[in-house]
């Protein structure tokens, strides 16, 4: 097999389907070149293991959003068991069921038009094909609605990765996080479908109007309507609440993140400071309530008065900092920018969250303003550094040129 | 007087094949063969024509733009071979050597009285000149400028470098030579770095500031010492010299002979016995590579270490500044789903199902393969983690790509040189040129800038 696909890639070699085949071959087998200038010896990494880390890491949120997605659907047909069992209510065959027969259309949706999309630019361009959306079509099914129709997400991928990344150049290039374009175009393009309380549990919206009606609002869609929820904190941080695909398990998300962190893949830095800048913002709205300058009919005021710190187990924040706010191409990159970078998320998600009762959900939208604002941190940031040396400039030792006449010691200013 | 100096962030890469400490004579070469492409930006014109003999340490060429820049013959013979390129770029010089070395004896200046002016024309006019290189640009030293401080680093932190603490031994009269007469070239400082705890012999060195460093690689680049200890500006210029090198211009300011005889590490996983070898430069390497015997046969030979030697064959000649051979196991084989399987026998700076970080005292068998294909930069924060200088490495490959050369300026490219980026380029998970790309920007910068 090693030497057929070593003979069918001398064949392809200067062809125009070259890219294409190599993508398969180089997946099957990392390729046989060398060195050839500079260091001659490599490390271990390349990009596909890079990328590769990061579906690893996503992988348990695919299979609980899987189970989840039964779980709502049985939940809001029979109503949610009162003794919760996590084998016999959750963990069952019937919910997985639901799961792979909603969510895995949604996975193989994504990557078919996205890589299809890749492929044709490579092909096209003539470049490799570039691993940049094994991560993007990963990320895709886990942030939308389980119910989301398929052309409509097939549409937004080719949006998303045409206009979100090919148009820029292709993976590395981009500025808006691809992922979070196809969101955003979803979100604007098709409102009905990704806010209210028909779009979370299966078979929700065909349901609508008959006598088997069914709903499941999400936490954040009944505090933005002022109205009570019924999860706990536990439900909360499991998951076992309506919300996007993949994005409701604050534990696996966590333990996600820990495995990146230790995998070294995705920047510590911008997950710590946006879960300070989140907890920042949360406290301020706190602060704004205990200290009664809003009074209760306001509609901000059952979002405000919610705990600052649970802000952090609903809605996709969590999510959102540890897969898609860590996007090395479209966050910050220096180290220092990172800082600030992942401040800003978690402090304007909370924001919007909370400000836009329409669609309580701000962490797209955050990241993405980030993304277009991490070139001009960054700037700051190597300024810095810049200035740093002009200041050392100014002492600068510099001798005249023997062939000079003038025999001095220059002071530059 | 010595100062401490700990460099935290960098990579040690540890391979198996270090070489042995003993010294054995290499078998003496018959043709010497001098590469030009070591003497980057010397366009050479010719002194002697095809056929005709030289001394050992006569001139053979001298530098177009400056000339009295002579550059000469590591052994007296036959020039036998103008080797050409394109457009009859010279490539290299091959000289068939004479069996009865015979060499040209300068008259030596007397050190305690010479000046400055007097020291580098001597150095200029036997040879002594290509040794001494400069920052900015990492080139042999313009001899119209004087730099505001020299830097000798006489510590190796290279995989499988050879150890100058062992080469050096006995040769503090020459090193002490070299060192008075750089001083008299310099107003400035002249800085000498070792390891921590070492016995190096250049630590009793005079007339010298005296520097102890620890840490990873590239704690024993010059580059990495330079930055730590005095950073160069625009406009400034400093010298580096190699410690070895050291020890040939000593010889010649002390004999007036140019002793091209070098001790040379030969090292990797490819030899059977690893060892050192007292050679000349130039010398074919087979004269010392059989002796030790090869594993294998097909491996890559480099000229200098694994990160920023150049890339030669068993008919190559050793190169003008190497003290180290390397060879090491082409990587020129598939492997089956190499990118996401849990790896074991190669280095990596993340823990993305990879190991090495679980031994960090491990030796590795590394092979020329680049464990993955060229792509644009993605991941971001991983040079910082082995890049100790103050500069921001990333954006300043990115400045040299896009040939920005104000951002080159400001960003630092005045302090580094192709090898400081070795480091980065061997983790870079894009599987970029580094060090080809700085030497593009550095070119393109003293084109411009003069």
């Amino acid at each position: 097999m090693k030497e057929k696909l070593h003979q069918l890639k001398l064949k392809y070699q200067g062809k125009k389907m070259a890219p294409a085949f190599n993508a398969l071959h180089t997946f099957l087998y990392t390729p046989n070149e060398t060195t050839h200038s500079g260091s001659h010896v490599r490390g271990a990494d390349d990009l596909k293991r890079t990328m590769n880390t990061v579906i690893l890491a996503l992988v348990p949120c695919l299979l609980f959003g899987m189970f989840n997605a039964g779980y709502q659907h049985y939940s809001a047909i029979n109503g949610f068991p009162e003794s919760f069992s996590l084998f016999n209510d959750f963990l069952t065959w019937d919910n997985f069921l639901v799961g792979i027969t909603t969510v895995l259309p949604l996975v193989i949706v994504s990557y078919g038009i996205g890589l299809g999309i890749e492929f044709l630019f490579a092909v096209i361009k003539g470049h490799e094909v570039e691993e940049g959306y094994l991560v993007t079509g990963m990320l895709v099914p886990l942030i939308i609605p389980v119910d989301t129709p398929l052309w409509m997400l097939a549409i937004a991928v080719a949006f998303g990765v045409v206009i979100g990344k090919e148009v820029f150049g292709g993976t590395g290039m981009n500025i808006l996080n691809p992922a979070l374009t196809i969101r955003a175009f979803l979100f604007f393009a098709y409102p009905t479908w990704m806010s209210g309380d028909k779009v979370w549990v299966h078979e929700a919206v065909e349901r609508a109007g008959t006598a088997d009606a069914i709903s499941g609002e999400t936490v954040l869609g009944s505090l933005a309507q002022g109205s009570d929820y019924s999860y706990s904190l536990a439900d909360m941080f499991f998951g076992f609440i309506p919300g996007s695909v993949g994005e409701t398990s604050t534990l696996l998300i966590i333990l996600g993140g820990l495995f990146l962190i230790f995998s070294k893949i995705a920047s510590w830095r911008i997950m710590v400071s946006a879960v300070i800048g989140a907890l920042a913002m949360g406290l301020i709205f706190n602060g704004i309530i205990d200290a009664g300058w809003l009074p209760e009919y306001s509609k901000f005021y059952a979002l405000m008065s919610f705990p600052y710190w649970q802000h952090l187990l609903v809605g996709g924040l969590a999510f959102g900092i540890v897969f898609m706010a860590t996007d090395p191409v479209t966050g910050s990159q220096t180290n220092k920018g990172k800082w600030y970078y992942g401040f800003f998320i978690g402090f304007l998600s909370v924001m919007i969250r909370v400000f836009n009762p329409g669609y309580p959900e701000g962490v797209f939208l955050a990241i993405l303003l980030m993304n277009v604002f991490a070139p001009t941190i960054d700037h700051y940031v190597v300024r810095g550094n810049i200035k740093k040396r002009l200041k050392r400039f100014k002492t600068a030792t510099i001798y005249p040129k023997s062939s000079d006449e003038v025999e001095l010691k220059t002071e530059t200013a | 007087m010595s100062k401490d100096i700990r460099i935290r962030k960098g990579l040690n890469i540890n391979l198996v094949g270090a070489a042995e400490q003993t010294i054995s004579k290499a078998v003496t070469s018959n043709v010497y063969a001098l590469n030009l492409d070591d003497f980057h930006g010397i366009t050479p014109k010719m002194l002697i024509k095809q056929g005709e003999e030289v001394k050992a340490g006569e001139a053979l060429f001298y530098n177009k733009n400056n000339e009295a820049m002579h550059f000469v013959s590591p052994v007296s013979g036959e020039l036998v071979e103008i080797v050409r390129g394109a457009r009859r770029k010279i490539l290299t010089l091959k000289i068939l050597a004479d069996k009865e070395q015979d060499y040209a004896i300068n008259k030596v200046p007397d050190l305690d009285t010479a000046d400055g002016e007097a020291i580098k024309s001597y150095l200029l006019q036997c040879g002594g000149w290509p040794f001494i290189k400069q920052r900015p640009y990492d080139v042999i030293a313009d001899p119209n400028a004087t730099p505001k401080a020299i830097f000798i680093s006489g510590y190796a932190t290279a995989p499988l470098a050879a150890d100058p603490d062992f080469i050096l031994k006995d040769k503090e009269q020459e090193i002490q030579a070299a060192v008075i007469a750089l001083g008299k070239m310099t107003p400035g400082k002249i800085h000498v770095t070792i390891e921590k705890s070492s016995m190096s012999p250049l630590r009793d060195l005079k007339g010298v500031e005296l520097h102890r460093i620890s840490g990873p690689h590239p704690a024993g680049l010059v580059g990495t010492q330079i930055n730590k200890i005095d950073p160069v500006n625009k406009g400034e210029v400093v010298w580096t010299l190699s410690p070895q090198d050291l020890v040939m211009l000593g010889e010649l300011l002390l004999t007036g002979k140019f002793n091209a005889e070098r001790i040379v590490a030969l090292a990797g996983s490819v030899i059977k016995d690893p060892k050192y070898y007292k050679t000349k430069i130039g010398a074919e390497i087979s004269t010392f590579l059989y002796a030790s015997g090869v594993k294998v046969d097909r491996f890559r030979l480099i000229n200098g270490d694994v990160l920023t030697g150049t890339k030669t064959n068993t008919e190559g000649h050793l190169g003008f500044y190497n003290n180290t051979v390397t060879a090491i196991p082409e990587g020129d084989d598939y492997e089956f789903f190499g990118w996401n399987k849990p790896v074991f026998n190669k280095i990596s700076t993340t823990r993305a199902l990879t190991f090495s970080w679980l031994q960090p005292k491990k030796k590795y068998d590394l092979d020329t393969n680049t464990n993955g294909e060229h792509r644009a930069f993605v991941v971001t924060g991983q040079y910082e983690e082995v890049f100790p200088m103050d500069i921001y490495p990333l954006q300043l490959l990115k400045a040299c790509m896009v040939k920005d050369l104000d951002e080159m300026e400001q960003l630092g490219l005045y302090e580094v040189a192709p090898e400081d980026f070795s480091l980065t380029e061997f983790i870079c998970i894009s599987k970029q040129p580094h060090q080809q790309i700085i030497r593009e920007g550095l070119d393109l910068l003293q084109k411009e800038l003069g």
